[in-house]
């Protein structure tokens, strides 16, 4: 799961990395900094994982009011 | 028998609170008796008229501040608790548990300074008709400390105009005083009944002179002296 904070929120994290990179010479803009979670899932069913991992991320892993997220599954990943 | 001249309010003890002995001392140096209750408890005692949820680092404060600690099994009963209109204040770790409960708007993000904050701030007090503020003077500044990396309360713009409206930001950071960063300089916000409070500032740290202002017991005083009205009623 990839969290990221939504647009609009202030990412403090973010501009202090941006004000790195640039410090490095790194012609960089709008660094977000989020979060990865890297989790195996119990069933091998693609839908019944992403339906599970909504929930999580619904539930505990975000904070829907500041944070959004992308689920990636490693075994979709890999068929790309 | 209840008794309303000493009401109870419990301060609950997560794993990692470090606040939660402070808050003990000058919840009854006002006249409260104040137990403190555990994260594993799944029931608020009988009798109790207000409950505190203390500042520090509740379950190591992992993946957000506040966010384990609301699945805990006293949390249950404190959301229970409040909606039956019991009165509930968190303080600093505290307000971070009950907006990533749900019991308050808002979230509270690491400062806009991304440092950590330890100093006394001047606050504001917007109301004084509240079960929180209401041994303050209309208009007041008080004077209590902060100190914390996550402070940073946020909602959307239309969200702070309705809260605004509404009348639960009860407490700003005075002009030039917002420690960090947080939207509209609150710096503590009740939810639409009245009943559930949450502030970053820690009035259990400003109860006594020596420790350079008594700001905080009139904070605290409110709370003690709206449990014992709570009580009475019951009687």
């Amino acid at each position: 799961m990839l969290v990221r904070p939504k647009p609009g929120i202030l990412d403090p994290q973010g501009q202090a990395v941006e004000t790195s990179l640039r410090h490095l010479g790194f012609g960089v803009d709008d660094v977000r900094v989020g979060r990865l979670v890297d989790l195996d899932v119990a069933t091998d069913d693609p839908d019944e994982a992403r339906a599970q991992l909504d929930r999580m991320c619904q539930q505990l892993l975000t904070n829907p009011l500041i944070e959004s997220y992308e689920v990636v599954l490693a075994q979709e990943a890999a068929a790309v | 028998m209840t008794d309303a001249a000493a009401p109870v309010v419990a301060v609950v003890v997560f794993p990692g609170s470090n606040d939660d002995r402070d808050a003990q001392l000058a919840l009854e140096r006002l006249g409260a008796r104040a137990p403190r209750i555990w994260h594993t408890d799944d029931a608020i005692p009988a009798q109790t008229a207000a409950v505190v949820l203390p500042g520090g680092f509740s379950y190591g404060d992992y993946l957000r501040c506040g966010a384990i600690a609301r699945f805990s099994p006293i949390m249950r009963a404190v959301t229970r608790f409040a909606a039956n209109g019991g009165l509930v204040l968190g303080i600093c770790n505290g307000f971070q548990v009950l907006t990533e409960a749900r019991l308050l708007p808002g979230a509270l993000r690491p400062n806009a300074s991304l440092s950590f904050v330890c100093r006394d701030v001047q606050l504001e007090v917007t109301r004084t008709d509240s079960a929180f503020t209401s041994r303050c003077d209309a208009g007041a500044r008080l004077t209590i400390p902060v100190k914390h990396g996550d402070g940073c309360w946020f909602v959307d713009d239309e969200a702070l105009g309705e809260l605004d409206e509404a009348g639960q930001l009860l407490l700003r950071y005075a002009d030039g005083a917002n420690p960090n960063g947080s939207v509209g300089a609150v710096a503590g916000v009740c939810n639409a009944d009245g009943n559930v409070f949450g502030l970053m500032p820690h009035p259990e740290h400003a109860v006594d002179p020596l420790l350079g202002s008594t700001d905080g017991a009139l904070l605290l005083g409110s709370l003690v002296d709206a449990a014992r009205l709570s009580i009475a009623a019951l009687v």
